[in-house]
């Protein structure tokens, strides 16, 4: 067995290194983010003396990473990553658990110190929530019916249970979510929807029972930032005046006077948008929301123009999750949703967000390329 | 592991003959998706609209609040200016300091560092916290003022955030308490609160500037943009007094205090040509570098704000007047004081010894009470109040010492006939030292007064108040007192002539007249030939040792006056007298101040009992 398996990665090997499947368009326009992306680290960082270069090119070294990661995924066969998937699945599910027994971090467990280099398996569970949900509903039959959902309802839930109590509530919706939109694109009927949204809303009272104190405070702080200005009124008010001051065409770079004179928190991670507004204005804002909006709107082409169910609800999933962590960053900067530690995808300093995300492309490229295949 | 594969693997030809299989890929599965880019175009451009409402349409808002948080106009803190004495040398100086203060809620933020700052700051953490949490609502309290600057450093350099630093200045005073009661003190904030750093504080302070600069989150200044309002620096001040005749005065009075047991003292120097005050000493005193602990009764410049009987100094005065009505020369006509006592409406005004008849000058050399009395007696009281009120007296001086007092001169047609024979003699009015300083100095200066000053070189133009002629038989007058065997000989000084009249008086004390509790007083001219000096030294309340003003107070003079004519380099004018073993005062030679005098004439007791109101007969009636 073990020859076996020698044999198949060797055949597997010189696949991956011989025929390249990069998808032009998703690449460049992922490059030039990644280019935004480091250079608004740099000024946002440079508030923070001595360590600016350090992050930069730490930063740039995980894209480095990331995209290789990424040239490699891209020749691995969609059938091949969903054999993978369950594996995927379970290794992810069991790092979460193990980070909740000895993770270690900023308030929350959420990080996994692997000696060499420390992450965050929550960031891993976005990638193989969607993968495991494709892959269980690739052989049903579709639309799925209520056995088929309630068995992908426990495959979202149990991660995303793992992940809220960490406890990091944003990324455990987040994930559910990426799980949610495979559900969705698989054709679930309308009513079922309505049913499920209608029983959650039922819910939602007794969530909000659960909640951590904190986490309350957010919703009502979002609701109303001024209440208390100097808690967790004080991340919204500070990006408001960053983003707001902006203006129509920004300050200029390494000009976002929020950031470099240490008014904004979390600038470098959650927050780095809101200097990128202050410097760069609405125009900014604009031509990243466009660059955005193509190389989301390439990831749900890609999804059309899949042929099988896993490949085409996998690519479909990772476009709208990709979509909504940019509308929750974006909507949690300007102040219209409550503050939730999602980061702004290829933006915010942090690295195992951003391989992840790059992993997850390169699974959009090999998608694209075995489009008119069945393996 | 197997397992996993065996269940997928075969599921594709299990899946090919699902009719669902395909269905995925179909219209339905399309329409799904233009519906999903449907839906998040219309959310991107919500996300949009609000940047736009942000950027553009609330843009001015937002920048106005972003500058109000980073933007802050700071003072630019100005050192008070110095006061030198008169040669230059500094009494009070303002030195760097710096005064640490907090953001409470910041500095609560990070409660974990507040040990660290309890350390470096020499506290209590538990109970910095209490007291940040106590003043949580405010953004700005002190934690300590006025570090020395080196450990305000080692606070600020833990970068701990809401914790800054403030510059600013503190006193010194070199001197100490030497001229603690002249200079005063000022408060924590540096403002002058007593003294002539009270009377002189708009001077002295200067106008703190203002500067705009660009603070970041944590409180800290990063970049300083402009100044508002130039800082204005408090200007020096030069005063009047020679620190070296105030250490003499200090040192002196306080010896004299510690030999007698005295309760207090004071001695005031003046230049007669100027008015300015070259020395004002007071005791008790206090340090003003260390105000902790100190009492109100010490923090009294006695010389200016205490008033005191002035007893038999009040006899130049008195025949000042006389001289000035033209029924007295220096030497007639004779004055009959019998055996020493003068029953006048039931009063005994006696002298210690019957002194017969005696000239004008004679009744200052025995300081003959009944003689005073007896010379006010045949004067116009208009004559005698207006003489009294020229030389000062009842009114302050002038010098513009903060709380300086006036003194007490009923009005002269108030007066009973009584009451204008004691104040003759210097009962039933009290003075300040300082003024009874500057009336002394008005007879050395030829009859011009001249308002006292504590500022070099502020020499008002002098008021002529009486006929220089008056003035310079007093000041002859005057210089027999301090003959051999006059009451004052203890205020000689070697080699210059000196002018002056000592006096006792009973303290006064609620309802009358202490009967065993004086004030010794001695005032002053020097040299008596050509007056440059005048000084006034009380002593009050000697418990042992003697307490006549010849005896306690003529020695601090002759001292303090010795040191002060070398100090200013005034020649000598008795210098051959001495030397050639002339006649001085009709015994000649040398009598310097260390030269213990004969057994002083006691002629200087005051009356025993309190003669104002009260006139009880005594029962030796003549």
């Amino acid at each position: 067995m073990i020859e076996m398996l020698h044999v198949r990665m060797k055949r597997l090997l010189r696949r991956v290194l011989t025929r390249p499947r990069i998808d032009l368009p998703l690449a460049a326009g992922l490059l030039l983010l990644a280019v935004a992306g480091l250079c608004t680290l740099y000024s946002a960082a440079a508030g923070d003396g001595g360590t600016t270069s350090g992050q930069v090119v730490g930063q740039a070294m995980r894209f480095v990473l990331g995209f290789v990661l990424m040239l490699l995924i891209s020749r691995i066969p969609p059938s091949v990553l969903r054999n993978w998937t369950p594996w995927l699945y379970a290794g992810s599910t069991l790092l979460l658990v193990v980070v909740s027994v000895l993770g270690e971090g900023r308030g929350a467990d959420r990080w996994l110190n692997l000696g060499v280099m420390r992450f965050q398996p929550s960031e891993l569970a976005k990638l193989t929530m969607p993968m495991m949900v494709a892959w269980y509903l690739h052989p049903r039959q579709l639309p799925p019916r209520w056995k088929d959902i309630a068995m992908v309802g426990v495959l979202i839930a149990v991660p995303a249970y793992l992940i809220g109590k960490q406890p990091d509530l944003g990324t455990a919706l987040l994930v559910a979510a990426a799980g949610s939109f495979a559900l969705f694109l698989s054709g679930m009927a309308w009513w079922r929807i309505g049913l499920l949204l209608a029983a959650a809303a039922g819910m939602a009272p007794v969530a909000w029972h659960f909640m951590h104190g904190y986490q309350r405070g957010r919703i009502l702080t979002m609701l109303n930032p001024e209440s208390d200005p100097l808690g967790n009124g004080w991340h919204i008010i500070q990006s408001q005046i960053a983003v707001g001051s902006g203006g129509a065409f920004g300050k200029g770079w390494m000009h976002s006077s929020q950031a470099q004179l240490d008014f904004l928190p979390e600038h470098t991670t959650d927050f780095i948008f809101a200097v990128f507004s202050e410097e760069f204005g609405l125009l900014g804002v604009c031509l990243m929301m466009v660059l955005y909006a193509f190389i989301i709107g390439r990831c749900l082409w890609i999804a059309m123009e899949a042929r099988e169910t896993y490949s085409r609800l996998l690519a479909g999933a990772i476009g709208m999750s990709l979509f909504v962590y940019v509308f929750v960053n974006g909507g949690m900067v300007s102040g219209m949703l409550p503050v939730v530690g999602v980061p702004m995808p290829m933006v915010s300093y942090g690295g195992t967000s951003a391989v992840t995300l790059l992993v997850g492309f390169g699974m959009l490229m090999s998608i694209h390329a075995h489009r008119k295949r069945h393996d | 592991m197997m397992k996993w594969r065996d269940r997928t693997r075969p599921q594709p030809q299990r899946a090919k003959s699902s009719p669902g299989r395909r269905r995925g890929t179909g219209p339905s599965a399309r329409r799904r998706m233009v519906l999903v880019v449907g839906v998040l175009g219309l959310i991107s451009l919500g996300l949009v609209a609000r940047a736009f409402d942000l950027q553009v349409v609330r843009k001015q808002f937002y920048q106005k609040q972003g500058d109000a948080r980073f933007l802050r106009e700071v003072p630019i803190p100005v050192s008070r200016g110095t006061i030198f004495d008169r040669n230059g040398e500094p009494l009070a100086v303002s030195t760097p300091v710096t005064s640490i203060w907090a953001n409470p809620a910041e500095l609560l933020a990070n409660s974990d560092r507040i040990p660290a700052l309890a350390k470096a700051l020499g506290g209590d953490p538990q109970q910095i916290e209490q007291y940040l949490e106590q003043r949580s609502d405010r953004e700005f309290v002190y934690l300590r003022r006025q570090m020395p600057p080196e450990a305000a450093q080692a606070v600020l350099d833990l970068d701990i955030p809401g914790v800054n630093g403030q510059r600013e200045f503190k006193r010194f005073y070199p001197s100490g308490e030497v001229t603690a009661h002249i200079l005063g003190v000022t408060n924590i904030d540096d403002h002058g609160q007593e003294g002539l750093e009270l009377a002189y504080d708009d001077w002295l302070a200067g106008k703190p500037g203002s500067k705009r600069v660009i603070r970041d989150g944590k409180g800290h200044v990063v970049a300083e943009l402009e100044q508002v309002r130039a800082p204005k620096p408090g200007q020096n001040l030069t005063l009047s007094i020679d620190r070296g005749i105030q250490f003499l005065a200090y040192h002196e009075l306080k010896n004299t205090l510690d030999k007698y047991s005295a309760a207090s003292g004071s001695m005031v120097v003046m230049d007669v040509h100027t008015g300015e005050i070259l020395a004002m000493a007071s005791l008790p005193t206090y340090n003003p570098n260390a105000l902790a602990g100190s009492k109100p009764v010490q923090r009294r410049n006695r010389a200016a704000t205490d008033v005191v009987e002035p007893g038999s100094t009040m006899k130049a005065f008195t025949l000042a007047a006389a001289l000035s009505s033209g029924k007295y020369t220096p030497t007639s006509p004779a004055i009959e004081t019998g055996n020493g006592h003068w029953f006048f409406y039931g009063h005994d005004i006696h002298d210690d010894d019957p002194n017969g008849t005696l000239t004008p000058t004679g009744v200052l050399t025995r300081s003959s009470n009944v003689g005073a009395a007896k010379i006010a007696m045949t004067l116009d009281t208009s004559l005698m109040y207006d003489t009294y009120r020229a030389f000062g007296f009842g009114n302050s001086t002038g010098s513009g010492f903060p709380g300086e007092s006036s003194g007490l001169l009923r009005v002269g047609r108030d007066w009973r006939p009584l009451e204008k024979a004691i104040m003759a003699y210097g009962y039933g009015l009290n003075v300040t030292p300082l003024q009874l300083a500057n009336a002394y100095a008005t007879i050395a200066d030829g009859g011009v007064m001249h308002t006292p000053t504590f500022i070099k070189g502020d020499d008002s133009p002098g008021r002529q108040i009486i006929s220089p002629q008056v003035a310079h038989e007093l000041v002859s007058m005057l210089e027999t007192v301090t003959g051999p065997n006059s009451t004052g000989a203890n205020a000689r000084i070697a080699n210059y002539s000196v002018a002056g009249k000592t006096g006792t008086s009973h303290q006064a004390i609620a309802g009358g007249y202490s009967k065993d509790t004086y004030n010794s007083l001695f005032a002053g001219i020097v040299p008596a030939s050509n007056p440059q000096l005048v000084a006034v030294v009380v002593v009050n309340g000697t418990t042992k040792g003697g307490y006549f003003g010849g005896t306690v107070s003529a020695p601090v003079f002759s001292a303090v006056m010795g040191g002060a004519v070398r100090l200013l380099d005034i020649p000598p004018d008795n210098i051959g007298r001495w030397y050639v073993g002339g006649p001085l005062q009709g015994n000649g030679g040398l009598v310097g101040s260390q030269t213990p005098p004969p057994q002083p004439s006691a002629n200087d007791v005051p009356v025993h009992e309190a003669p104002v109101d009260e006139a009880p007969a005594e029962g030796n009636a003549p």
